[in-house]
């Protein structure tokens, strides 16, 4: 054994290992982090330089340089005044159709599938398994097979081209997949809580609201985020089963950019995608401290 | 007064026959504990018990009432979970009082059972904090706490224990005991700590593949094991077998190779044939080490191979005509690896069992 008087601890190494910032490792790690986050980014800065820019500064052709004239204009003609078909008052009414289709959709939606996947998970009712199944089932038939079936099936409902037609079409795709994700969450939420509960003598619906709910809430957050923005950027059944004045924001975008009367507006246009594109953004930037939260902690042991 | 009558009780999962037609009878006041090893159907049986699994076949009654149908609330038990399985969400309080709000009782009722079981599990200070803010001994008081206010006859616990170190092991085992004692309610409890069970239980029941084995007061199950899986359960460290004969030509024996045991003073519960075939079982803690003058009935020698000491006693590992064989010693005994041992036992506080069936003799 060595005796302690002979070592010095000055000599060797010690503390914290130094590590090189340039070593090769990091500079090709980073260097191509950079790199795709700029092939990423770059699309959005010319759309967000484009937008800004008026016309004349447009038809220079630079579409990388900065605008010279910063001007609002075709943002707010984006909104207000931009013109698909016959109504010229912009993307607002798209906006507010949009609304008015997701906020009821992803409502009801995320209210009936974690109904669902509380059930399969914690109460196995006889034929339970074979629910799942088909549910899941549901999940891998491509929808446009179904496209015309809805459409008959709304128009003897009364409900084509009307709004809530298009909510209950939300509902019904989004069901699969909701309900998997509720499902799987709630078979991790430990057994023994919910044999408790119900020794504690809660019901089905007072396990649901009072224990499972409340534990439950970053799995909420993160059908939301699937659902606001699978059905705000949904443009084939906003497009297939509601008329002009219903049409959500995706359908009049494409109809502002592709309409072909005069001068292509490339300001508008850019303008009128950024504007589509906020809530969806907005949504991600929102719910992201909610993913982190660990609610769940101190339930069992650790 | 019988608290709770099982009859009959089967239960399987498919084709898995996890309960085998189960009889068991629990005394108002009594402490049972289910001891087995993972997988023989104790949990099963206290979740079958709780209500909280539907049964294949048979009745269970609690309090002269048939439950077999009820709702785990109706059945007038607490159960306490392994896990804890605490509300994260709710306080303490919330917690305990979540029972007593679900049964819709006046509100200075639910606090004075709250007051009352915090009291006693001494979590008064704790009733504001979360689950999360809680150590693992503190969030099992409160999940007994969580039993306790529903002034319930029947406790049943789920290895409550096993999640915690062992030292609140220890502590929490003496405080349920002492809550057993001052409730004097019946408790059923589940658990693989021989231990545990042996320091806790008015009775044991040992389980296994869905049957009750032996079911009796800790002191018989550890002198008289019903079989040889029962001996070796219980015991730590554990019985000594050793794989002979008997010899009745004088006085019935123990023949193992060319030595014989005499079994004189052992209590034989049947008329054993000369050369049956035989274990014979004796506990480490039996064996008397022999110095100089030979104490017991019977005597032999070994030689020490491994010494494991433990504080208290010492733990010696040797072999005996082929057989593994352990015995303790007392701790301040001096003890050398190789030295030649000569050692003793009194029949009358060994086990011998069938070979072929295990059974005892």
């Amino acid at each position: 054994m060595p005796n302690s008087s002979d070592v010095k601890i000055t000599d060797g190494p010690r503390g914290p290992k130094p590590r090189k910032m340039l070593s090769r490792r990091n500079i090709i790690l980073y260097g191509t982090l950079i790199f795709v986050a700029i092939y990423y980014l770059v699309p959005l800065y010319v759309m967000i330089v484009t937008s800004l820019k008026g016309m004349p500064e447009i038809r220079l052709g630079n579409i990388f340089s900065p605008p010279i004239e910063v001007t609002f204009e075709p943002w707010v003609k984006a909104w207000a005044q931009a013109c698909t078909g016959l109504n010229c008052d912009g993307l607002s009414r798209g906006f507010w159709n949009s609304v008015k289709i997701t906020i009821p959709s992803v409502f009801v939606s995320i209210v009936i599938a974690s109904i669902n996947g509380y059930a399969l998970a914690n109460w196995r009712f006889k034929g339970a398994n074979l629910f799942f199944t088909i549910l899941i089932f549901g999940a891998f038939i491509p929808y446009q097979i179904m496209i015309y079936p809805l459409v008959i099936l709304l128009r003897d409902l009364g409900l084509y081209t009307k709004l809530p037609g298009l909510i209950l079409i939300h509902t019904i795709f989004g069901m699969p997949i909701l309900t998997l994700l509720f499902r799987n969450y709630f078979t991790t939420i430990p057994e023994e809580l919910f044999k408790a509960a119900r020794v504690d003598g809660a019901g089905f619906w007072g396990i649901y609201f009072r224990v499972m709910m409340p534990m439950s809430l970053p799995i909420f957050a993160v059908a939301i985020v699937l659902q606001v923005t699978g059905i705000w950027n949904d443009f084939l059944f906003g497009v297939i089963y509601t008329k002009p004045e219903n049409y959500p924001m995706t359908v009049q975008l494409n109809n502002i950019v592709n309409s072909v009367q005069g001068v292509k507006e490339y300001n508008v246009n850019m303008a009128a995608t950024l504007l589509t594109g906020l809530v969806p953004l907005a949504i991600y930037f929102i719910s992201g401290k909610l993913f982190v939260r660990g609610i769940a902690a101190g339930a069992v042991k650790g | 007064m019988n608290s709770i009558e099982i009859k009959n009780l089967s239960l399987n999962f498919g084709d898995v026959k996890v309960l085998k037609d189960l009889n068991l009878t629990i005394e108002k006041g009594e402490f049972l504990v289910l001891l087995g090893a993972s997988g023989c159907g104790k949990s099963t049986l206290l979740n079958c018990i709780a209500g909280l699994l539907d049964v294949t076949d048979g009745q269970i009654f609690i309090n002269e009432q048939n439950v077999t149908w009820l709702e785990p609330a109706q059945r007038g038990i607490g159960m306490v979970f392994q896990s804890y399985a605490l509300y994260p969400q709710m306080t303490v309080e919330g917690n305990l009082s979540f029972s007593l709000k679900n049964a819709k009782l006046a509100k200075d009722e639910i606090n004075r059972r709250v007051k009352n079981a915090s009291e006693i599990l001494q979590i008064e200070d704790l009733l504001k904090r979360k689950p999360a803010a809680l150590s693992g001994g503190q969030r099992q008081r409160v999940a007994i706490g969580r039993a306790l206010v529903r002034d319930v006859d029947v406790f049943l616990f789920d290895e409550p224990l096993s999640n915690l170190d062992a030292k609140l092991r220890t502590e929490l085992r003496v405080e349920i005991k002492r809550l057993h004692q001052k409730l004097n309610n019946t408790m059923i409890y589940v658990t693989h700590d021989q231990i545990e069970a042996m320091t806790l239980a008015n009775r044991i029941a040992i389980m296994r593949d869905g049957l009750v084995l032996q079911l009796d007061d800790p002191k018989n199950i550890y002198n008289f094991p019903i079989n040889k899986y029962v001996a070796e359960f219980i015991g730590s460290p554990g019985m000594n077998f050793l794989q002979g004969k008997i010899n009745n030509k004088d006085n019935v024996s123990f023949q193992i190779d060319d030595t014989l045991f005499e079994l004189d003073g052992y209590n034989f519960q049947t008329i054993v044939e000369d050369k049956r075939p035989v274990w014979l079982g004796v506990r480490p803690e039996n064996i008397v080490v022999n110095d100089g003058n030979k104490s017991m009935p019977v005597n032999f020698d070994v030689v020490v191979e491994v010494i494991e000491p433990m504080g208290a006693d010492t733990l010696v590992w040797s072999h005996f005509n082929g057989h593994e064989f352990r015995f303790t010693v007392d701790g301040n005994k001096v003890i050398n690896i190789g030295e030649k041992i000569n050692l003793g036992f009194d029949p009358l506080h060994i086990s011998i069992f069938d070979f072929e069936s295990e059974d005892r003799l």
